[in-house]
């Protein structure tokens, strides 16, 4: 379906189109930023300019980006979709040439003023391809092997240069991203179910093999795994964020301690507090009925993106939405489950509200296109 | 491309499908979330709350107890002893810490030096530190301050586990011990363990101890205490035991072992008792010794001075760290060198005339008026020098050094011990790296009797002598089981050396035991089913000035202790079908027949009797001299050992 296809008449032309504009989603969205600007101005202990400050100018930024974006018309992203991942890809290989170094690994590239994480714009460009993809694609052929393999090795491809950065959590949220554009296409669910049969295999033979002479990881890594099915097992080692921040969170019981009164996020006994750990600040403070309104506004936003999707006759519009709300909500769910210690340790920001400007950016991107998406669907 | 109606039907079915499946599972998702975020912040708020405000509730860490070392018997080595002592929280000695001391001093034996350093402690730790008033107290002692801790407030009676050697000098260079963990420790460690930093931790520092410190540590417990805010524990709130370090089981042999070491008594001493078959080291015994027991309590100054001072060197492990040059026992190796390169068969005779000339120098054998003529076996027999010179000029001295390091001269032994030494199979590359000098003739005729360059640690020679004896490559090994796990031993591949070179030598031995005029004669063993071969070895550890040889040979006796020779002696039996092979050096000891030979032998006796050497084995005219041995020494007996299982 492309843009001649479209009943003209009845899409929304020039500044018409912003009555059109999915604003509840955009509602929420800010909400979701507004909370991350109050946390960000408790963790710096009431002080605007350290994180909270820069934080609404990227948000301002990064709405205008949405907004402009939803006036984008979806025959200009069905054109760009290949061309974007092919940049995005080879920008992932220059940085594996040349990026530089932060936080041990390789991650950035420097174009004089401003730092890029490809691996992070790669998220869109992926969805983007995939969506493109399965609209050319015929019904029928969808769960042919020769015509799976194709987006597998779009997925795949991409997600080694992340892993050799190395960068475990991105090369994740690669594939399942990827996965879940391809499962809302309707892929068999075949593939899927053994795709996860061989990770459970997978998995199980690395734990098997430990202690073994064909072990497959090293010692390090295993304790690592260790610490965290039991993190009270090396208390004051790896285990101490997870220890640290599980008491932050379980302490601030049904109504918070307060704002500003969080004593784990006072006294420094969280790391990484303004980014990863946000979330377990806001569970201190504001306790169960924070966090878990937080969770629920997460939860509206994923919904009314889905409602948007399942209201699109445009398959190409469809399935971006999903993808990007799928990866939105994958965002969260590590960010929280880590936190809680429900998964590994990783490193990764909690979207919308943690302290960061690739992360914010990227998102409102994404949440640009679900716009547009939105505006320009058929009727 | 245009998308029939149907198509965009069918494509929208699809996906409202998948996405109905993808809500479900988000949804699966967020409600796990918030659950566990009710689990934690509703359900177990307060515990969480607890841990947060002051940190109320601690992790403590529960030392794990270490693992046991076996000998072959299953007889305990190193073992786990229950270490009572008292410890004296000030505040809570309501104020009064010195009365307290006092009445304390009534019930175990405290100075008055030890009270005032004990206030003086007091005052300079905080009020809630226990500090150790007396430790390795006995069960009445323990239990009478536990039956009067109303009149002693602030007092705890605690019991901890400490490492023990029940055998106490016998295995202690073996062994090595266990010890406080240093800086240094901790900075030679790749990530160490948390529990290495628990103040009173001790970690093997030599020996087996070091050697196998990972596997006998075994892993730290843990139990998590509340604690009020000044820090002191109110209640245990859950306990998770540790796991034990694995029980090592080595190849010695507790009543071996202890009879080698009262054998050698007094003497700078060592000694090795291999299995020819299997490599195993059924003893590995240094002298003197000490007790190691004391390097795990602490050892004084004065103590610890009076080990480093002494010209005996007790601290050293002469069997594996010791090297000494061989003297006659490197003989096997030189005449075996020219028997496979073929220079010389066993027939070939020299002529001694008590020395030879080379280069204007003379090199002398032992006996000044030469043994006439000489072949292979009686060169062994009498330990003739000459048939050596003559021959080391023939073969070479590199292909001499190929020799003994098949036999396990100049070779490094793996086994779990601290600086195992290398010892020297010198040739002339060695020489040429060494000390930049070129080999010279004269080297060789030194290195053919196992004087000059060559250096062999007792272990070496023992190695070799199995080797001789059973013909194979075969390996030492100390380690039988590691919990439970029988260590596997290897089939030695057969000795890179013909069967006719080595039963020369073999017979060559045999006579220095049993032929007419052996060295070692008066040390035979009688009982003809014990048949025993060996060679006798004594090095110099001086030149013999030209102005001594005018003046005549001095004899041993009048020298002192540090000059004389060194005694040597290796040996295996039985003849046809080797057990085990010994070896004994007696640092300035004499001569190797007169003095490591008779303690080479009753060691072999005692393997192979694996009890007291019975008289029927000796000589007649020794037999009432070994009863008297016997009799002086405080022999160790298995049944009262073996109840002391002594674990946590």
């Amino acid at each position: 379906m492309s843009y001649l296809d479209y009943q003209v008449a009845q899409v929304p032309t020039g500044f018409r189109k912003i009555l059109h504009i999915n604003w509840p989603l955009v509602i929420l969205v800010a909400a979701v930023c507004c909370i991350g600007f109050l946390m960000l101005y408790s963790v710096a202990g009431g002080r605007m300019d350290t994180w909270a400050e820069p934080q609404m100018y990227r948000f301002a930024v990064g709405m205008v980006i949405m907004l402009g974006l939803a006036f984008v018309p979806m025959w200009f992203w069905r054109g760009i979709s290949v061309a974007a991942y092919v940049v995005c890809f080879l920008m992932l290989i220059a940085v594996d040439l040349f990026g530089t170094i932060g936080m041990g690994a390789q991650r950035w590239i420097d174009l004089g003023p401003i730092r890029l994480q490809p691996s992070e714009l790669m998220k869109i460009a992926l969805v983007l391809l995939l969506a493109a993809y399965y609209d050319w694609l015929p019904l029928h052929r969808v769960s042919r092997p020769i015509w799976v393999m194709i987006p597998v090795l779009l997925i795949v491809a991409p997600t080694a240069l992340v892993l050799i950065q190395p960068d475990l959590g991105t090369s994740i949220m690669l594939i399942a991203g990827g996965g879940i554009v391809m499962f809302a296409a309707g892929v068999s669910l075949w593939y899927f179910g053994i795709v996860i049969g061989m990770g459970v295999g997978l998995i199980a033979a690395v734990m098997k093999s430990r202690g073994t002479d064909w072990q497959l990881l090293k010692d390090y890594q295993f304790r690592r795994i260790d610490t965290f099915l039991d993190p009270s097992a090396d208390p004051l080692g790896a285990g101490y964020n997870i220890i640290q921040s599980q008491i932050a969170l379980g302490s601030g019981g049904w109504s918070g301690r307060g704002f500003m009164q969080g004593s784990q996020s006072r006294l420094n006994f969280l790391p990484e507090k303004h980014t990863d750990f946000i979330f377990t600040v806001l569970s201190e403070e504001f306790g169960f009925i924070g966090a878990f309104s937080l969770l629920m506004l997460y939860m509206l936003i994923v919904g009314f993106c889905l409602h948007s999707a399942l209201t699109n006759r445009d398959r190409f519009a469809s399935l971006i939405t999903i993808g990007i709300s799928g990866t939105f909500f994958l965002y969260f769910a590590i960010n929280m489950a880590t936190v809680m210690g429900l998964l590994p340790a990783k490193g990764s920001p909690l979207p919308l509200v943690s302290y960061g400007g690739t992360s914010l950016m990227i998102l409102m991107l994404g949440f640009g296109l679900v716009q547009a998406a939105h505006v320009h669907r058929p009727r | 491309m245009k998308k029939s109606q149907r198509e965009i039907l069918d494509s929208s079915r699809q996906i409202t499908r998948r996405v109905v499946l993808l809500a479900g599972v988000q949804v699966a998702v967020v409600t796990t979330l918030a659950l566990k975020l009710r689990s934690m912040q509703l359900d177990h708020a307060e515990e969480y709350r607890m841990l947060a405000d002051g940190n109320s509730i601690k992790i403590r860490l529960l030392p794990p107890s270490r693992g046991l070392i076996l000998d072959r018997n299953g007889l305990i080595i190193a073992g786990n002893e229950q270490n009572y002592r008292v410890t004296l929280t000030r505040e809570e000695a309501g104020g009064d810490v010195e009365g307290v001391l006092r009445r304390l001093s009534q019930l175990i034996p405290m100075s008055e030096e030890r009270i005032a350093e004990l206030l003086e402690e007091f005052s300079r730790r905080s009020a809630i530190t226990p500090i150790v008033l007396a430790d390795r107290l006995t069960w009445e002692q323990f239990s009478a301050i536990a039956v009067n801790a109303p009149a002693l407030p602030g007092v705890t009676p605690e019991s901890a586990l400490s490492r023990a050697y029940p055998r106490a000098g016998d295995f202690a260079h073996v062994m090595g011990y266990v010890g406080p963990v240093s800086d240094y420790d901790l900075s030679r460690i790749e990530d160490p363990d948390p529990v290495l930093r628990l103040p009173d931790f001790q970690l093997g520092k030599i020996g087996v101890e070091g050697r196998l410190e990972e596997v006998l540590r075994g892993k730290a417990g843990a139990r998590r205490v509340e604690v009020n805010s000044t820090g002191r524990e109110m209640r245990q709130l859950s306990r998770q035991e540790g796991e034990q370090g694995a029980t090592v089981q080595l190849s010695l042999d507790t009543a071996l072992q202890n009879y080698a070491a009262q054998r050698m008594g007094k003497e700078s001493a060592a000694a090795v008792v291999m299995d020819c078959q299997s490599g195993e080291l059924i003893s590995i015994c240094s002298s003197p010794s000490f007790d190691p027991n004391k390097f795990v309590r602490g050892i004084s100054s004065p103590e610890y001075r009076a080990l480093m001072d002494h010209d005996h060197r007790p601290l050293a492990d002469k069997t594996v760290q010791g090297v000494y040059p061989p003297g006659s026992t490197f003989k096997m190796v030189t005449l075996m060198a020219g028997l496979e390169a073929g220079v010389i068969d066993a027939g070939s005779r020299f002529f001694c005339p008590g020395y030879t000339e080379l280069g204007g120098r003379r090199f002398h054998c032992w006996r000044r008026g030469g043994h006439g003529t000489v072949d292979a076996v009686k060169s062994l027999e009498e330990s003739c020098d000459v048939y050596y010179y003559e021959l080391a000029q023939r073969v070479g001295i590199d292909r001499i050094a190929i020799m003994a390091r098949k036999l396990g001269l100049g070779v490094r032994h793996d086994l779990p011990m601290s600086a195992v030494a290398d010892g020297i199979a010198p040739d002339r590359e060695w020489k040429m790296s060494r000390y930049g000098q070129s080999w010279q003739i004269g080297d060789s005729l030194n290195a053919s009797i196992g004087q000059g360059y060559v250096l062999a640690s007792p272990l070496q020679l023992a190695v070799m002598t199995a080797r001789i004896a059973s013909g194979r490559e075969v390996k030492p090994q100390l380690i039988r089981s590691i919990d439970g796990v029988r260590q596997a031993v290897a089939e030695y591949p057969p000795l890179d050396i013909s069967e006719a070179s080595l039963r020369v030598a073999r017979l060559g031995m045999d006579a220095v035991m049993n032929g007419g005029r052996g060295t070692a004669r008066s040390s035979r063993i009688t009982r003809e089913d014990w048949r025993m071969a060996g060679k006798t070895g004594t090095s110099q550890v001086r030149n013999i000035t030209a102005a001594e040889r005018a003046r005549g040979v001095i004899s041993n006796d009048q020298l002192p202790w540090e000059r004389r020779d060194h005694a040597l002696f290796v040996c295996y039996a039985p003849f046809d079908a080797p057990r085990y092979a010994v070896s004994v050096v007696v640092e300035h000891g004499g001569g190797g027949s007169a003095v490591a030979a008779p303690v080479a032998r009753d060691i072999l006796l005692f393997a192979l009797n694996n009890g007291l050497p019975p008289q029927d084995a000796v000589p007649a005219d020794q037999r009432a001299a070994l009863e008297e041995r016997h009799e002086a020494m405080q022999l160790f007996t298995p049944e009262a050992a073996r109840p002391g299982r002594s674990r946590a």
